[in-house]
């Protein structure tokens, strides 16, 4: 193992933790918020690919795919959320898992219904490398670490700061006061599942280039979403930003001596390490 | 409890006659397709126990049915002579050890967060066995040959479709009377009770967790006997069988089906298939469209599935 396979390794870690981090903080949003976990988000993110491939089609423009992606899988999002979850608020959340999961199953097989089974393919908007020392390496890949980051930032700023994420903290805290304070509680949760959609979506258009975009595409992010959503303690923002470079970094390492399928193990102990340690999540402060 | 238990019964024998005569009057398409939903059927009676009784959703069942058919073709391939009960007994084997590693760690946690661990757990093994090549044959599974029928002293002869229906047809019936036998137990009772309420069940002085590991390593037990008989049927193991699309594959017959009955999930996956053999028609490969959308109007609209309503006096 030489020195700049380990920098690149570390860096590519760092790049794909951002991406999974917007995964898994719209996941761990919508599971802060409203108990559900949401297995069709990595069809929304698959979707968000989709979406991005035919705009680009059409515009010749990856930021406007990448808006455009965002905005239509967000309306998505949110009519699901109206038709197939909000008639199950107050049943037992386990029954929202099972409603995702069917989601899931049909998202899936439509996208392989309506866009074949062969991977299209997005086009990188940066194509340049530049030169660290004597590494090579791509600015795109750079630019949706710093982008991811950005985005999640601005979440986070929103959620601090803004009236409505103010809403939705207080809806997070005590449902019911917060509908005593005149906060219109069912539309907060479809607008936090559109949040959570777009966020999927633009994980979706931003990892595309990188991965190829078919209907699978979402099975492979939302095991390693819910791992990190887990292992950074459920509904906690900041926790999964950690995980997901945390384990990203473990893969990124792992895969230099095993083949990355296998490298997926090493996330997957850090799971069962975590359950055992702490399973309140690892990022968390010790509940006192 | 003075109830009249004969109803049941009568509803049992006449179902079960009607399921021993099927081979007879159907034709090969619909006799291979009343097996196969017998097996899926102990397969998702197995899941019953967990979801209908002890109030835990398993997203992750798919791995005690594969390491119930990658067990069954390991006794098959090394062991010469093959031999029927040694396949089961190697498949049951499979079965309980994954089931007790993933129990102990599992139970640790409630709800949600028990599903998505199962769910993990089951796609460790089937990363492993998606890369092990050397064992598992990695993408393309095992293949190997049928055992034959053999009871000592009594038969020794060749499985036709008929005696392997009737075989299956024992073998589930007898998975039904035990696990219907568990369910009315004391420790059935208990396990009810933790879906009920578990911390007044733990306050009352059980030893909460300890059931929850018996009750999912039993559980993993009749799901790696599932697994046995599909490789039986099929004569091989294929790594997309511990895929965890098996394992939601394996929730849905329970939902459609109504949990807590026991006979709910096997009327949950004769449905499944029901709908996937019409749908497929028209839709072919994306047959899960219409079928997911059934499955989440039955969530919202139908939860109790559909023999919820017969759910008092099947556990009576």
């Amino acid at each position: 193992v030489t020195f700049d396979i380990l920098v690149i390794q570390l860096v590519n870690g760092i790049v794909s933790g951002m991406i999974l981090a917007l995964v898994a903080s719209g996941l761990t949003l919508i599971f802060g918020i409203m108990d559900v976990v949401n297995f069709a988000h990595g069809e929304l993110y698959m979707l968000g690919a989709y979406v991005g491939v035919l705009t680009l089609a059409s515009t010749g423009s990856f930021w406007t795919a990448l808006l455009v992606s965002c905005v239509t899988v967000a309306i998505i999002g949110a009519v699901l959320q109206i038709l197939t979850l909000r008639p199950l608020l107050g049943r037992d959340p386990l029954t929202t898992i099972l409603a995702t999961f069917g989601l899931s199953l049909v998202l899936q097989n439509y996208a392989l219904w309506q866009f074949g089974p062969v991977p299209r393919k997005i086009q990188e908007p940066i194509t340049g490398h530049f030169q660290f020392f004597y590494l090579q390496y791509p600015w795109y890949r750079i630019a949706i670490g710093v982008l991811s980051g950005a985005i999640i930032g601005a979440l986070w700023l929103f959620m601090k700061y803004g009236k409505y994420g103010i809403w939705i903290r207080a809806t997070t805290q005590d449902r019911v006061m917060a509908e005593a304070m005149g906060i219109p509680v069912p539309w907060v949760h479809t607008g936090v599942f559109a949040i959570g959609a777009a966020m999927a979506a633009a994980s979706g258009v931003l990892f595309g280039p990188l991965v190829g975009v078919n209907a699978t595409m979402g099975l492979d992010v939302i095991l390693r979403a819910f791992i990190v959503v887990v292992v950074g303690g459920m509904g906690n923002l900041g926790g999964s930003v950690a995980a997901a470079i945390f384990i990203s970094l473990l893969e990124a390492f792992a895969s230099i001596w095993v083949s990355p399928a296998q490298a997926v193990i090493a996330s997957f102990v850090v799971l069962i390490l975590t359950l055992l340690v702490r399973p309140t999540g690892l990022f968390v402060p010790t509940p006192k | 409890m003075k109830h009249s238990h004969t109803g049941f019964w009568t509803g049992f024998f006449l179902v079960l006659a009607a399921l021993a005569v099927s081979p007879f009057v159907l034709p090969e398409f619909w006799r291979r397709f009343v097996t196969e939903i017998l097996i899926w059927g102990l397969f998702a009676m197995s899941s019953d126990l967990l979801i209908g009784y002890t109030g835990m959703v398993s997203f992750g069942h798919a791995a005690f049915l594969g390491l119930g058919m990658y067990g069954t073709a390991a006794a098959l391939l090394t062991v010469r002579p093959a031999n029927l009960w040694l396949a089961i007994a190697y498949g049951l084997v499979a079965a309980g050890v994954v089931s007790i590693f993933v129990a102990y760690f599992a139970t640790r946690l409630r709800d949600i967060y028990f599903a998505i661990t199962t769910l993990v757990f089951a796609q460790i093994f089937y990363v492993i066995i998606f890369t092990w090549t050397d064992v598992t044959g990695g993408e393309n599974g095992l293949t190997f040959t049928q055992p034959p029928l053999s009871i000592p002293g009594l038969v020794n002869e060749r499985f036709t479709p008929t005696t392997f229906h009737w075989f299956v047809l024992g073998i589930v019936t007898l998975s039904y009377l035990v696990l219907r036998r568990i369910t009315q137990s004391p420790f059935g009772m208990v396990l009810q009770s933790i879906r009920e309420n578990e911390p007044r069940t733990r306050a009352i002085g059980y030893a909460v967790e300890r059931y929850k590991i018996v009750a999912v390593v039993l559980s993993g037990l009749f799901a790696g006997l599932a697994g046995v008989l599909y490789a039986l049927q099929n004569r091989f193991a294929a790594p997309d069988f511990v895929f965890f699309t098996v394992s939601g594959d394996v929730v849905i017959y329970n939902i459609m089906g109504g949990m807590g009955t026991l006979v709910g999930p096997i009327a949950g996956a004769a449905f499944f298939y029901l709908l996937r053999e019409l749908f497929s028609r028209f839709f072919t490969e994306v047959y899960l469209i219409p079928v997911g959308i059934i499955f989440i109007l039955m969530i919202i609209f139908m939860p109790q599935g559909l023999l919820g309503f017969l759910k008092r006096p099947l556990n009576r």
